[in-house]
């Protein structure tokens, strides 16, 4: 009987060391066009396919398929979620590697953690690398387009610029405050309303599902700043003092990372004000933990961080992001629901569903 | 408007402090000299009547090179309306900013004045980040010349980087000084404008950077290619 089981675990090995001999890995730190993030998407959903779905869920102004990663445990019920989206203003290059990093991260973490694999089989993960795919692409286009920033819709009439700055472009108290209703300018916030596709999208999927989200994370850059709601200085938001503990305690852990200071206040408090952004869109709905993080660094070398500071950037960021799921987790499910995900983690490993290569 | 003392992480005492940055390295900044706003200690902001608003900031500067840090305290006056426009500094930090560059500042202006061929370059950082070891020190010479307009262009409602070097050429040498022609692009966080500016300077060690010109360029938005700019 040990010969067997020495044999079977020699097996094991050698189908563990083919798999990781044969993939090429992935270069998380560093900068990654964007077919190579769609490839990178497909590539996530071939690795974990019991845990890894895309979604489709809009079309940019190009006409460009908006794609996500729903990962998480397939239980066949309603279940809770969290929303992270990245790469919503074009230029802030750092936002979408930060969104593939955190998915390898939750993926990596779901194969040893029993917490993540409890998290994983209550809640949901919608992450969207890449939002503003047009203004993504029109950024990688040369040295003058570096520093894009909106989507590439037209102008409205008599606009010869492109561009709508989507995070003004929210149905949250939208063309109030901190836009510019000049179409040439980098606030600009449309012509009315969710005028924009990409804003659609997130709009239509979100708010379809509401009730489900527990948290909604908006990724930028820079500044290394946890935003909480609302950009109007004289809206404050409900829970706005649990809002600021979370987000104290995500700024402490990540200073533990790297000791890197994250400044954690409202946007009139500690950047400006404005109106009409995904975060402020997300609190109106119901959606109890929303930020928006400004990742690295304080304006040194702003929206072209060095690709030698991906990686301290995505671990700091990673430690502070769990700390808010983890909480929003923790506070919504009690400990009798986290033994019952740990039964049902168990029965899928008896099942051998769970997968062994890397990515 | 916020008056008396200030949250130090608010926006208020943290774009006052930004112009201090700005003023130091226009004092201090050389291409081994580059000062960073580090952390707003404190904050104090009185209305002066017939002058503007004057913040009293106790700060710390960290020396991006040689990652110092160390305490100032300064005043910022902006000014109310009127023909002036820029804000007003006066700062003194603990250590007078004694961080010793004088043998490399010395090599690399003795290796340009000499040089044959003028130096030339473009985006510094590039579109990863990247800036050339060789490079960097023009890069801060720009960041430091770039300060003389962040700190003229600065109000209560603005927050200045310097976003990118497009394009650095080294002009003949001029009594003595090495003489630079760079196009900068400078991000203004509040409208998140990015602000394209041509500037002409000197620098040597002992007479620092000292701008000649410095001129806004229009930025044709709808346009493919930028317009050439010499």
């Amino acid at each position: 009987m040990l010969f067997s089981v020495g044999l079977s675990l020699v097996v094991l090995l050698s189908v563990v060391g083919a798999a990781t001999v044969e993939r090429v890995e992935y270069d998380y730190y560093k900068y990654h066009p964007m077919p190579e993030i769609t490839d990178w998407m497909v590539q996530a959903v071939k690795n974990y396919p019991e845990v890894v779905t895309i979604m489709e869920y809009g079309q940019t102004y190009e006409k460009r398929t908006i794609s996500l990663l729903k990962i998480g445990v397939n239980t066949g019920e309603k279940k809770k979620a969290i929303w992270m989206d990245c790469g919503i203003h074009a230029r802030e290059w750092i936002s979408p590697a930060f969104c593939q990093y955190f998915v390898r991260e939750i993926l990596q973490a779901y194969k040893t953690d029993p917490k993540m694999q409890a998290m994983m089989t209550n809640m949901d993960f919608y992450v969207t690398p890449v939002l503003n795919i047009d203004g993504y692409i029109h950024s990688w286009k040369d040295n003058t387009t570096r520093l894009w920033r909106k989507n590439r819709s037209p102008g409205p009439l008599n606009c010869t610029c492109y561009g709508t700055d989507l995070n003004r472009n929210f149905n949250a108290n939208w063309g109030t405050l901190g836009v510019s209703l000049e179409c040439c300018n980098n606030t600009f916030c449309g012509i009315k309303p969710v005028s924009e596709p990409e804003a659609q999208a997130v709009t239509y999927f979100v708010g379809n599902r509401r009730e489900d989200f527990l948290c909604f994370l908006t990724i930028h850059s820079y500044g290394q700043l946890l935003l909480v709601p609302f950009g109007n200085p004289n809206f404050t938001a409900s829970n706005y003092d649990e809002l600021m503990k979370v987000g104290k305690g995500a700024a402490d852990a990540i200073r533990s990372v790297h000791g890197k200071d994250y400044t954690v206040g409202t946007s009139p408090d500690v950047l400006y004000a404005f109106s009409g952004s995904s975060r402020d869109w997300a609190r109106m709905q119901g959606i109890p933990l929303t930020y928006t993080f400004e990742l690295r660094d304080d304006g040194t070398f702003g929206f072209e961080l060095p690709q030698d500071q991906i990686q301290p950037t995505c671990e700091e960021a990673y430690s502070g992001a769990l700390h808010i799921i983890t909480y929003a987790h923790d506070k919504t499910f009690s400990g009798a629901t986290a033994t019952t995900a740990a039964t049902l983690w168990s029965m899928l490993l008896a099942l051998g569903v769970t997968g062994t290569t890397l990515m | 408007m916020a008056t008396g003392e200030l949250n130090p992480n608010h926006y208020q005492a943290q774009r006052a402090a930004k112009v201090v940055q700005h003023y130091l390295n226009t004092r201090y900044g050389s291409p081994y000299r580059l000062l960073g706003l580090h952390r707003v200690h404190s904050g104090n902001a009185e209305d002066v009547e017939d002058s503007g608003r004057k913040y009293q900031l106790e700060i710390s500067v960290q020396e991006i090179i040689s990652n110092t840090t160390e305490k100032c305290s300064a005043e910022v006056l902006f000014p109310r309306g009127g023909q002036q426009r820029s804000p007003q500094v006066q700062a003194s930090c603990e250590e007078h900013l004694k961080i010793n560059t004088t043998a490399q500042e010395e090599a690399l202006y003795q290796q340009y004045k000499m040089n044959q061929s003028l130096l030339s370059a473009q985006n510094l950082p590039d579109s990863y980040g990247h800036i050339d070891p060789d490079m960097k020190p023009f890069w801060h010479l720009c960041i430091v010349a770039s300060s003389f307009i962040m700190l003229n262009e600065s109000s209560e409602n603005t927050l200045y980087n310097m976003a990118q070097v497009a394009n650095i050429t080294q002009l003949a040498t001029e009594n003595d000084q090495l003489k630079f022609d760079c196009h900068v692009l400078l991000h203004e966080m509040v409208s998140q404008e990015i602000i394209h500016w041509k500037l002409l300077f000197t620098w040597s060690p002992p007479e620092g950077v000292k701008v000649q010109q410095m001129e806004q360029l229009p930025h044709c938005h709808h346009c493919e290619k930028p317009p050439n700019t010499n």
